[in-house]
């Protein structure tokens, strides 16, 4: 599932975790992380996501497989000695130090010397814009400040990696978002590798080169934000990045990459096979609401429409959501945007539906 | 609009007012005074019980640490001849009359023993001088100065002047300057207590040391075990937690009788380390009836008391802290050192200093498994109120321990912070 590249930074080679020896938390995980590279965990709790950063960062022993830093493997290694900067949850910063003694602490373990230390500090805070902070408490600072802090304080030493554990969800949407383009530019500018967990698909898709999207203990999927956006390989990671419509149904043609699927209303729809290899086989085909279209000229030739009622309109500013009936299934939404002369669609008007056959995809039935 | 603009305008903001105007400050004070009442009431009954079960007798005992009348009240003209002349002056005729007939109608009202016993804790030997000469007063005629030095000499003797001058005021430091083994000799001076009589500071120093000790034996094993508490899975912990509070729901008496059974030459331990051969009968440890006994039964009882504040204070101590200082580099030792102990100490305060100061007013189990050597403050304080029956003696002893350790918790709140303690 992994591409395994010779040159990855990080290496996680055939790693399996067990708490209790009964069940496995990471089954079989193989990721290899380049240099540079900002990549994110991405799955719902329990996933075994934070599981495989902590043993990345060294609190957790992996049960079996061997996790290679920069070429060596460090599953013998103390955390101390990794020196890989991380993020907590909730930012772990010290109370009973104040702001400019957090970020002294790393460097004055490592035995650097006052003035060099100092000049380090500042240089830190600066990069996240406290440097007038340097006095403050943990407990003096909001959570957004504590969050700039807790960042400064992971990247003070250097570290070629970073990792952190959901850095953001403690904050409000608003300062999330603007944290999110912070941290990325921080990580565009010095050149670090990144290991970011998070189970919010937003910030995901904003900050990542690639996504690892982790569920039962697996990679259901790793590629760049558009691929997995676009091309989900399964229904779970369909269903998991962004909103998506549903219909389930039965192959009844596959040829030249187009399939040809049947509701059990016996409609036909049109769909790019991608889980499916033969006639008959039963598929859950994935829409995104955007994509689908009710006005005839904007859908291609050919294109096969399915009969909607619309049930229900709703006004977001700048786009309109609308629910419809589709195939006995009243929970299929469509999305468009609010250019000028949009029509506003009447609940119980009845439209024709359907989308290009690039747009849907025939996935394994969940 | 244009009506509250020009209120607004009016009203300076030194009297502000209500609507109907009066002044707010009186209206919010009105609004505010049933509730207060209220609750006063419900806090009285507390109030009053407090008053009367703690601050009462208190008071009272520490008032009795100052203030003695035992001579004053039975002994009325002799007190006012030692008014009336000065220090210094021999003892004339009108002074022995005066004796004569304070010894006599003491005597009559059966109070001399109390007179004695009163003298008789300044100059030993003087309370039967007192019953005895008291059986003859009624029989004393005038020259009363030979009278009573017929009855007995002892009476011309300067010191027991001096020291009947010292006990005619009511009011004395001299309990608080035996306390600390200091005595007031014939002129007055503070002077140090005879050597065979200087007890009192020896036992403060011990009790002081135990009650250390103590503590710090406290810390050192209530530290892992309260880190283990607050680790542990609930399920876990919950078990541990009725394990350490066990002792709590036992008697205290059958607590340290068990802990006779195990230290006692013949006990448990002494045959447990006999039988395996690393003792002989010959070398049996004296593990009991001692300093010793003392320490290990006292820091068996005091252990919960240190424990529970330090499991509160580290239960909320998310593993993040010391996760976060290990990745930045520390060890495992530093990270305990720098991140976690600091963290802890709100707990550690509040447990030393519960533990201390409850060390250093226990009495049942020193005067249990003490023996001599393992003899506290308090049990001399004991000792004078049921044996010596010197209660002011036992009140001022009371009252310098008290001052101790009010001295202590001003040291530590000078030094941590009284607002940094955290009992629970």
């Amino acid at each position: 599932m992994a591409d395994t590249r010779a040159d990855g930074f990080v290496v996680f080679d055939h790693v399996q975790k067990s708490y209790d020896g009964e069940t496995l938390v990471v089954k079989d995980l193989n990721l290899d992380i380049a240099k540079g590279e900002f990549l994110t965990m991405l799955g719902p709790s329990g996933s075994g996501k934070t599981t495989c950063l902590m043993m990345l960062a060294g609190f957790e022993t992996a049960t079996h497989g061997e996790i290679k830093l920069d070429g060596k493997p460090i599953n013998t290694v103390p955390p101390h000695k990794r020196g890989i900067g991380m993020v907590f949850q909730n930012y772990a910063l010290f109370p009973h130090m104040t702001v400019g003694e957090n970020l002294g602490f790393p460097l004055e373990v490592r035995g650097m010397g006052k003035s060099d230390r100092e000049a380090k500090i500042k240089r830190a805070l600066d990069m996240v814009q406290m440097g007038a902070f340097i006095n403050r408490r943990p407990a003096q600072l909001s959570g957004g400040q504590q969050q700039r802090i807790a960042l400064a304080r992971a990247l003070v030493f250097d570290p070629q990696l970073v990792l952190m554990d959901e850095p953001l969800g403690a904050l409000d949407k608003q300062l999330r978002e603007h944290m999110q383009f912070e941290i990325k530019h921080l990580h565009d500018s010095l050149g670090i590798t990144v290991v970011y967990v998070t189970h919010d698909q937003g910030e995901a898709l904003t900050m990542s080169d690639r996504i690892a999207v982790f569920n039962d203990g697996r990679i259901q999927q790793l590629a760049p934000p558009s691929e997995l956006y676009e091309r989900p390989k399964n229904s779970f990671v369909a269903g998991f990045i962004g909103e998506n419509n549903k219909l389930l149904g039965v192959v009844e043609d596959i040829a030249d990459g187009r399939a040809l699927v049947r509701l059990p209303t016996g409609e036909l729809i049109d769909a790019t096979p991608v889980n499916v290899a033969r006639k008959g086989q039963k598929t859950l085909v994935s829409v995104r609401p955007e994509r689908v279209e009710y006005k005839p000229e904007l859908l291609p030739e050919g294109a096969h429409t399915l009969e909607a009622e619309v049930m229900e309109f709703i006004y977001m500013g700048d786009i309109f959501r609308t629910r419809v009936r589709v195939a006995g299934s009243d929970d299929f939404v469509m999305k468009s945007r609010n250019t000028l002369g949009q029509r506003v669609l009447q609940p119980g008007e009845k439209i024709r539906i359907g989308w290009a056959p690039e747009d849907a995809r025939a996935l394994d039935p969940l | 609009m244009a009506d509250a603009t020009a209120d607004l305008a009016g009203a300076s903001p030194a009297k502000l007012t209500t609507a109907d105007g009066r002044p707010l400050k009186s209206a919010l004070a009105r609004a505010q005074a049933k509730a207060r009442r209220r609750a006063f009431l419900l806090v009285l009954p507390l109030l009053l019980f407090i008053v009367l079960t703690f601050i009462l007798p208190i008071g009272q005992m520490l008032h009795r640490s100052i203030f003695n009348d035992g001579f004053a009240a039975n002994m009325p003209q002799l007190t006012q001849w030692f008014v009336d002349n000065p220090v210094g002056t021999e003892p004339d005729e009108s002074a022995y009359a005066a004796l004569a007939a304070d010894l006599k109608s003491a005597a009559e009202a059966k109070t001399i023993g109390v007179v004695g016993t009163r003298v008789n804790y300044e100059m030993s030997g003087t309370r039967s001088l007192f019953t005895s000469t008291g059986r003859k007063a009624k029989n004393f005629e005038p020259p009363y100065m030979q009278a009573v030095l017929e009855a007995d000499d002892k009476w011309a003797d300067p010191q027991l002047w001096g020291t009947m001058r010292q006990v005619s005021d009511a009011y004395t430091a001299n309990f608080f300057l035996a306390a600390v083994d200091l005595a007031r000799d014939t002129e007055g001076k503070i002077v140090q207590a005879p050597e065979d009589r200087r007890v009192y500071v020896m036992l403060f120093e011990r009790t002081f040391l135990i009650a250390g000790l103590i503590t710090f034996l406290c810390l050192l094993l209530g530290f892992p075990i309260a880190h283990l508490l607050a680790t542990l899975p609930l399920r876990y912990s919950n078990l541990l937690m009725i394990l350490v509070l066990l002792p709590f729901w036992t008697s205290l008496l059958v607590r340290t009788t068990s802990w006779i059974v195990l230290l006692q030459g013949q006990g448990v331990v002494n045959n447990t380390l006999v039988a395996t051969g690393i003792l002989t009968d010959d070398t049996r440890i004296q593990m009991i009836y001692n300093q010793m006994g003392t320490i290990i039964a006292m820091t068996h009882i005091l252990l919960p008391f240190m424990i529970l504040p330090l499991y509160s204070v580290m239960r909320p101590i998310p593993p993040s802290y010391v996760r976060a200082a290990r990745s930045l580099g520390a060890s495992s030792w530093t990270a305990f050192r720098r991140i976690y102990l600091p963290q802890t100490l709100p707990g550690i305060g509040a447990g030393a200093l519960l533990v201390f100061i409850l060390g250093v007013g226990y009495y049942i189990t020193p005067a249990l498994v003490g023996g001599a050597s393992g003899q506290l403050i308090s049990n001399l304080i004991a000792f004078h109120m049921q044996d010596s029956l010197n209660w002011s003696l036992a009140a001022a002893i009371a009252a310098v321990l008290l001052a101790a350790v009010l001295v202590l918790y001003w040291l530590y709140d000078r030094l941590i912070g009284i607002d940094n303690l955290k009992l629970g």
